[in-house]
């Protein structure tokens, strides 16, 4: 235990360097892009004067470095600032959508990650059957649309031609929890359409991987069933992977929604991030860009540390 | 009854419903088909709502709206929080719904004789939705927001004319302008100079969106939706029918479409051209279309070759079928330009100024007459622009090759087009939602030394034409000027105009309004939100 204790403690360190670089890069790179926030705010309305007044208000005509500079020296206090457009809190408003996107990411693996593993389980059962190969099919050939295609269909079948589900999330925070449920219902569909797939074929193809292996055999000479073979022999062993598999696709129902949220109108992170860098709000994009990097830095963590409990020797690389 | 009848009387019917047609107009063509009074009465009041009635939550969906929108009017850039803006407060002068300037916040407004001098008498009484009453003061600050060195207002330019201005007690404020300006209550109406309540040491509360409008603000999230309830100490009647409303940001076209049509929203704006026709099919939606000043310019530097060259401007003018670029890139939603911005919704349009056509002879006579065989241009485009302009651009460059113009349309990227592109290249595509008043219109884009002369054009008559016209009092004068003006600008400008583009939203059936729209914003002038109602 203290070995995985440690791996996490140095995993952590080297998880906060490379937020460092990200925040670095994201800078830099919103500093190569055309046009600063006074002039992209103003629009057509920028003229010199104004544009001036704008930067020498909010410190933007500071040379880049020093604005960096300071902005860390908030942030590792904890201030994460405020959004350049409107003086807003930017933990305040970034708060309200992370809630927004974590709901969503959340509604979506409840009703994905189970159906995706017993599918996955179900397939490597009945393999090369017409299940099997019926599944594959339809999962694979979800995947390989585009999601704001996907969402088009399903609006299109469950909103406005079936009338079950609202064709746009307008959800709010008054609103109750079963009610923005039902209100997520069609982005959370089309999340679960869009992951279905990797999950069930990694869980299909880890479990038939093992079914080769002596001890399987043996359990199949003893005249086991294959139901009790699969769930009781096999699948402990494939965890590793699988849970690998799901834990980096709860990443990306996190940072991968832009496109879901924009057809949706889904007031999450993504669309939040996409107005933020379209106006050079720097300490907004930051913010941003920075909780996904977490994101993907602590699941990733999440999914090393699940797979060693569930298989030790992972912690003795050869 | 006749078949032909029926028919006869369910268009005249459908016309009633859709507020085209005035009481008198409808009884004297129901009777003319043999209604009797007693009858037509009836079918009058059963098609059309009699007045607008309260009550409702009215719910937008619109295109525009930003999460880094703010409050602060100074900013205000897109259609969506114009449209609050509107609903939150209001201004000195009001453009209504037939394109006429009526007062607001202003009892009345006079001038001195010279056009420089206007006392704007305020409207005693009103509120703001804190309770302050509204005085002169509110409105010296108000416009001193935008004024002065620290300013952040987009509306600086249009407050650089105004010289002094000071409240005259309570209820007057006089603004003494550096030259005289008929226009000058135009002005006022602009969206950036909302009146707010002054914080009593020059500045004014903009944060918290108090102000004297229709609809008190409840919430408000940049980008996502603001609530509204009716302020019932609104000072207009016949104004803010609807109890709530919720003003939702929906920057998809299709999830637009669909919010409407499952009934999630009452009305959206910026119909998706391409499918409207599908939209209009629904028979529990209205499609409405308004032409207004919206247009789309194609600004040449004049002072830059080959463009100084007045008879290469004129064979690029007529080297671009306008016709073409309406039905492809506008799906015949607008109407052709006539290479100068005036609208037919403004006041002098010049109406019989010829149209400009599609003619290869006269590009290549211009063409010939300027001593240049071959002509090659740089033409800058980005969607940015507006939505088709580089297909619009590609257009352009087939039917100007014909002329023997080789058009090298250069893609340009839509971050930054603003600030890199627009004001920056010697040619290039560019949107203008246009102005009220020919002056306003002129004077921001066309006078000599204006910081948004996109063609750098400077015609020693036509800014003289413009300052005598602009403190011009008689109207008859007035209108000779600006047609000049028009002309000038067609036939030695350097811009191209090809297209005037319609407003084409949509909205539920049970949504009513005015017999005539405003053609000056999107949705009514973006006053949708205090003109509706349900039926």
């Amino acid at each position: 235990m203290s070995q995985i204790g440690k791996m996490v403690a140095q995993r952590l360190a080297l998880g906060l360097l490379t937020l460092f670089i990200v925040s670095l890069i994201i800078f830099g790179c919103v500093e190569l892009l055309p046009g600063n926030f006074a002039q992209e705010m103003l629009g057509r309305g920028a003229t010199p004067e104004t544009v001036a007044a704008f930067n020498r208000e909010l410190g933007l005509d500071l040379p880049p470095h020093e604005r960096y500079v300071n902005w860390l020296f908030d942030m590792l206090q904890g201030d994460f600032g405020r959004s350049l457009a409107n003086q807003r809190e930017i933990s305040e408003l970034l708060g309200i959508r992370l809630q927004n996107t974590l709901f969503l990411a959340a509604v979506a693996a409840v009703i994905a990650i189970p159906l995706a593993v017993s599918l996955g389980i179900l397939a490597a059962l009945y393999r090369d059957s017409i299940f099997d190969r019926g599944v594959n099919a339809m999962t694979l050939t979800a995947i390989s649309f585009p999601e704001f295609f996907v969402a088009y269909v399903l609006i299109i079948v469950l909103g406005v031609t079936l009338n079950l589900f609202p064709a746009i999330s307008n959800i709010s925070e008054e609103l109750g929890f079963w009610e923005k449920v039902y209100r997520t219902a069609l982005p959370a569909l089309t999340m679960t359409l869009v992951i279905l797939a990797y999950v069930m074929r990694m869980t299909r193809a880890a479990i038939i991987n093992l079914l080769a292996s002596p001890y399987i055999e043996m359990a199949r000479l003893k005249g086991l069933r294959p139901g009790r073979i699969i769930l009781k022999h096999a699948l402990p062993n494939a965890l590793a992977p699988i849970i690998n598999v799901v834990v980096l696709n709860l990443a990306y129902l996190v940072v991968g929604v832009v496109l879901v949220e924009v057809v949706f109108v889904y007031p999450g992170l993504g669309q939040l991030l996409v107005d933020s860098v379209a106006k050079r709000d720097i300490p907004v994009v930051q913010a941003c860009s920075l909780v996904f990097a977490a994101t993907y830095v602590l699941l990733n963590l999440l999914a090393d540390v699940l797979s060693i409990m569930s298989n030790p020797r992972l912690l003795h690389p050869r | 009854m006749k078949q032909v009848d029926l028919q006869k009387r369910n268009e005249l019917t459908q016309l009633a419903k859709k507020g085209r047609i005035s009481r008198r107009d409808f009884m004297g063509r129901a009777m003319a088909m043999g209604v009797t009074v007693a009858a037509a009465s009836t079918m009058w009041s059963n098609s059309v709502p009699a007045a607008p009635k309260r009550g409702g939550k009215m719910r937008f969906g619109s295109n525009h709206g930003s999460t880094t929108d703010s409050l602060d009017p100074g900013t205000f850039e897109n259609g969506g929080i114009i449209h609050q803006g509107y609903g939150m407060r209001n201004h000195l002068t009001e453009v209504d719904s037939d394109g006429s300037l009526v007062p607001e916040l202003c009892e009345k407004w006079e001038a001195s004789d010279d056009a420089v001098e206007w006392v704007f008498t305020l409207r005693k009484g009103v509120e703001f939705h804190n309770g302050k009453t509204m005085d002169a003061q509110d409105v010296v600050d108000s416009m001193n927001h935008h004024r002065g060195k620290d300013t952040k207002s987009a509306a600086k330019p249009l407050l650089a004319p105004v010289k002094e201005l000071k409240a005259d007690g309570k209820n007057k404020v006089v603004f003494t302008l550096s030259g005289g300006n008929a226009d000058f209550p135009y002005t006022v109406s602009d969206y950036h100079l909302a009146i707010m309540p002054s914080t009593g040491d020059g500045k004014v509360d903009w944060r918290s969106g108090v102000g004297t409008g229709a609809y008190v603000k409840q919430t408000f999230e940049p980008g996502v939706r603001g609530t509204y309830k009716r302020n019932p100490n609104y000072f207009k009647s016949g104004r803010g029918h609807f109890d709530e409303i919720e003003f939702l940001t929906i920057g998809d076209v299709v999830a637009r479409t669909n919010a409407l049509s499952t009934g999630e929203i009452d009305a959206m704006n910026r119909c998706d051209l391409k499918t409207v026709h599908l939209l209009k099919r629904n028979k529990k939606l209205k499609v409405e279309e308004v032409t207004g000043t919206l247009h789309y310019t194609i600004p040449m530097h004049t002072d830059v070759a080959p463009f100084d060259n007045n008879d290469v401007r004129l064979a690029l003018k007529y080297a671009v079928d306008r016709d073409v670029l309406l039905q492809v890139i506008l799906k015949g939603h607008g109407v052709v330009g006539n290479d100068h911005p005036i609208s037919t919704a403004n006041r002098y349009h010049a109406g019989d100024l010829p149209q400009r056509t599609y003619d290869l002879d006269k590009a290549k006579f211009h063409l010939k007459k300027a001593g240049v065989t071959k002509l090659s241009v740089d033409l800058s485009a980005a969607d940015a622009a507006f939505t088709g302009a580089v297909d619009a651009a590609v257009l352009y460059r087939e039917q100007a090759a014909k002329a023997g113009i080789d058009i090298n349309v250069v893609r340009e990227p839509n971050d930054g087009y603003w600030s890199n592109v627009w004001l920056k290249k010697p040619w290039c595509m560019v949107y203008w939602g246009g102005r009220p008043t020919e002056d306003m219109m002129f004077t921001q884009s066309l006078a000599a030394g204006a910081d948004w002369n996109e063609s750098h054009f400077a015609h020693k008559k036509f800014n003289e034409l413009l300052i005598a016209a602009r403190a011009e009092l008689d109207e008859a004068k007035r209108r000779t000027m600006y047609v000049d003006m028009q002309t000038i600008v067609n036939m030695e400008g350097g811009t191209v105009v090809p297209l005037f583009a319609n407003y084409v939203f949509a909205m539920s059936d049970k949504v009513q309004h005015g017999p005539k729209m405003a053609g000056n914003w999107d949705m009514d002038g973006d006053k949708a939100i205090e003109r509706w109602w349900f039926g």
